[in-house]
């Protein structure tokens, strides 16, 4: 059976009144890896929190649809649930709860009552997972995120991705604040993640994090569209030479999403 | 002004009492004068929470009879999820309302000298000793109404005492069951650590009836001596109806610590005060109290440490959550003497709203009378965060789910800190039912 299929069409996001996506279209199916680029503040991790249903951002128009079904009529959790992940460019912290008892709630809820993993099993899995992410396995009763550092979070959110296997996942810039090691060790991740049922988008300022995941799509955001589409050699030249060509070559002249008059 | 109070029991009641239970002289005094002094003396202040309309003083009985557990197989299901009924290396008392039910204590802690009874045996078999910290170190009698008039009343409770140079591994467990609709608790805990000993000490008030207009009133007097160390955890679970004031107060010599953690899980009104004297110099004070307000509850909070020594340290952490229309107040209050120069006086109170009507209020009050010296707070009251929510549900937890993540977790630093297991875990399951 072939991988999931995500579409997004014509998608108008605002926050508190203000419309920052203004049509977004873009098809992820699985075995397939996106890359968006584009410059700061131009709506990237607006389109993630909105696939993902942050109760913030509102979609004004346009829609979401997993394997045919409705995205925006589902509870976050609910698009958790039917295949959908976000590791997100600020990861929550949460005081108390455990890394280890978070995650294994998370693979329960999919599993439901009556069919949950045993504690046993769950933890053979998480240390297998934070092994290969070279991960501190005191880490498993830390409570979530609390006093992670930026890349430890990054881990984690990589250590959740290969825990829950989603369908489809959003990378909201999970290589910033990388070193060289920990980026590979998250590159490495997401590639052991590659398959026919696994589609991803992947969103980043950097060329270095596409030597290590080839991309087979990439696209430029640019106030709040996506502006040009490519290949791998489109993320090699925006690299080599900026935004402004593109600029120039659309007409556009602020690309951050614009203020409200 | 005070407006005149008319006691349900008189001096002839008292002394009656007293002399059914064969008390000592200085006993039998102590009570009678604490009995003259209540006329005279205020209600106990309390920060925020008015208080005159509350009911502390008429109630119907003084003693409930009850019968003795003659094994811990005839302990109540809800006292049995408190101990460890497999073993049989305990170091336990049960009291059944105000009936002494179930005591052992290991040949090994009774070898070393360890006093752990009933407070009416300690009054008769160890008079001088009990004498010499009942109400004069950590408590007194005449500090306001309810002191006195549990200084006259008392009818329950008991007496630890850990000699010089013991250190003690296994925690000392008590159990106060309350299980008769008309028993009031008038309960004294008397817990002494003398120079360079150590102990753990967790208690539990639980009731097993559903509702009762009845009254506690609930002291604790801890001295921690000379270099002496006590972790002191307790889980309050007192019935709806119930009106409660609870004071724990502890008092620290020098180099010493006291470690509290604390429940307060009540289902009626309640004033609680948690107070740590850090007496002698180089003393450590720790307060963690996690409490759940439901229904139509208030409860009150003060956690205080006081500095008197100098280089001695304080570390109150409060976290509450209140649901329904109940209300919760934590005052905590770092007090600093002066001349307690090097002093560290440190707070945090938080308090997690889980419905529209419920109250909270953190109030955070610093006292210091002393230049060199160091001094923090943190306080908020707030809900539930709905990015928080986010995070969790967007792996597919149901929000449900989440906000019972959440609300245990901020609870969990706490909880956490209860040294014995069994009790950690029956805390952990009340909060649960609780916050549901
Ligand atoms: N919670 C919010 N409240 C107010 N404005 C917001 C909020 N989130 C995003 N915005 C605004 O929406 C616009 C797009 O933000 P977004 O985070 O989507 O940008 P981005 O492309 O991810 O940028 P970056 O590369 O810096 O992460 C910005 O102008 C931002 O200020
Ligand atoms: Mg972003």
């Amino acid at each position: 059976m072939a991988g999931s299929t995500l579409i997004i069409k014509d998608l108008h996001v605002a926050i508190e009144g203000k419309e920052i996506l203004k049509g977004v279209n873009l098809e992820i199916k699985g075995g397939e890896i996106h890359a968006i680029m584009g410059p700061n503040g131009t709506g990237k991790s607006t389109l993630s929190s909105a696939i993902m249903g942050h109760p913030k951002y509102e979609v004004t128009s346009g829609s979401i649809t997993l394997d045919g079904q409705n995205v925006l009529e589902m509870e976050v959790d609910e698009r958790a649930r039917a295949g959908l992940f976000l590791a997100m460019q600020y990861p929550s912290e949460i005081n108390g709860v455990t890394n280890a008892d978070f995650l294994r709630s998370a693979i329960n809820a999919r599993r439901g009552e009556g069919n949950e993993i045993s504690l046993m099993k769950f933890i053979r899995q998480m240390d297998k997972q934070m092994e290969f992410l070279e991960m501190d396995l005191d880490m498993a009763q830390r409570y979530l995120n609390e006093g992670f550092s930026g890349g430890e979070k990054k881990r984690n959110e990589i250590l959740q991705l290969m825990m829950l296997q989603p369908k489809i996942a959003i990378l909201d810039e999970i290589d910033s604040g990388l070193d060289i090691d920990a980026l590979k060790v998250v590159s490495k991740g997401v590639n052991q993640m590659r398959s026919d049922d696994f589609g991803c988008l992947i969103i980043t300022h950097y060329q270095r994090l596409l030597n290590y995941i080839t991309p087979d799509y990439v696209h430029v955001m640019m106030d709040g569209r996506i502006v040009k589409n490519g290949g791998p050699e489109l993320a090699q030249r925006l690299e080599a030479e900026g935004y402004d060509w593109i600029k120039k070559e659309l007409g556009i002249e602020d690309e951050t999403v614009e203020q409200e008059a | 002004m005070t407006t005149e109070i008319k006691l349900p029991f008189d001096k002839a009641f008292v002394s009656t009492f007293s002399s059914a239970m064969n008390e000592p002289a200085w006993f039998a005094a102590l009570r009678l004068k604490a009995l003259e002094q209540f006329e005279q003396l205020p209600m106990p202040k309390t920060e925020k929470t008015k208080i005159e309309k509350w009911n502390f003083t008429q109630f119907r009985q003084h003693t409930v009879k009850s019968q003795a557990y003659s094994s811990l197989a005839d302990l109540p299901e809800e006292v049995k999820a408190l101990v460890d009924i497999e073993t049989s290396k305990h170091n336990l008392y049960i009291q059944r309302n105000q009936t002494p039910a179930f005591l052992t204590l290991s040949d090994e802690l009774k070898n070393k000298g360890v006093i752990f009874t009933d407070i009416f045996t300690a009054a008769r078999e160890h008079g001088d000793l009990l004498k010499k910290y009942y109400m004069t170190q950590a408590i007194n009698a005449d500090e306001h109404k309810l002191t006195a008039l549990h200084a006259a009343l008392v009818n329950g409770g008991v007496f630890v005492y850990v000699p010089k140079n013991v250190e003690i591994t296994e925690p000392i467990q008590a159990v106060f069951v309350h299980d008769d609709k008309e028993a009031n608790l008038f309960n004294h805990v008397i817990v002494v650590a003398d120079d360079n000993s150590s102990l753990t000490y967790v208690e539990n008030y639980i009731s097993t009836v559903e509702e009762s207009d009845t009254l506690a009133n609930i002291l604790t007097e801890l001295v921690v001596n000379t270099n002496a160390r006590v972790q002191y955890g307790a889980v309050d679970h007192l019935a709806k109806g119930m009106t409660a004031y609870v004071n724990r107060r502890g008092v620290a010599g020098r180099d010493s610590e006291i470690d509290w953690a604390l429940g307060s899980m009540n289902e009626g009104n309640t004033i609680f005060e948690n107070t740590t004297n850090l007496l002698g110099d180089g003393s450590i004070g720790d307060a963690k109290m996690v409490v759940v307000g439901r229904g139509e509850q208030t409860q009150n909070f003060t956690t205080k440490v006081v500095h008197f020594g100098k280089h001695t340290q304080g570390n109150i952490l409060n976290h509450g959550v209140v649901k329904d229309s109940a209300t919760t107040i934590f005052n905590g209050i770092g007090k600093i003497e002066h001349g307690a120069s090097k002093a560290d006086a440190e707070q945090t109170s938080r308090v997690l709203m889980l419905s529209e009507k419920a109250r909270g209020d953190a109030n955070p009050i610093l006292l210091i009378d002393e230049d060199d010296v160091m001094a923090g707070h943190a306080a908020s009251v707030g809900r539930v965060d709905p990015v928080q929510l986010y995070y969790l549900m967007s792996r597919g937890i149901p929000q449900t789910e989440a906000e019972r993540l959440v609300i245990h977790g901020f609870l969990a630093p706490v909880v956490t800190q209860l040294p014995i297991e069994k009790v950690k875990k029956q805390l952990s399951e009340v909060i649960e039912r609780k916050v549901k």
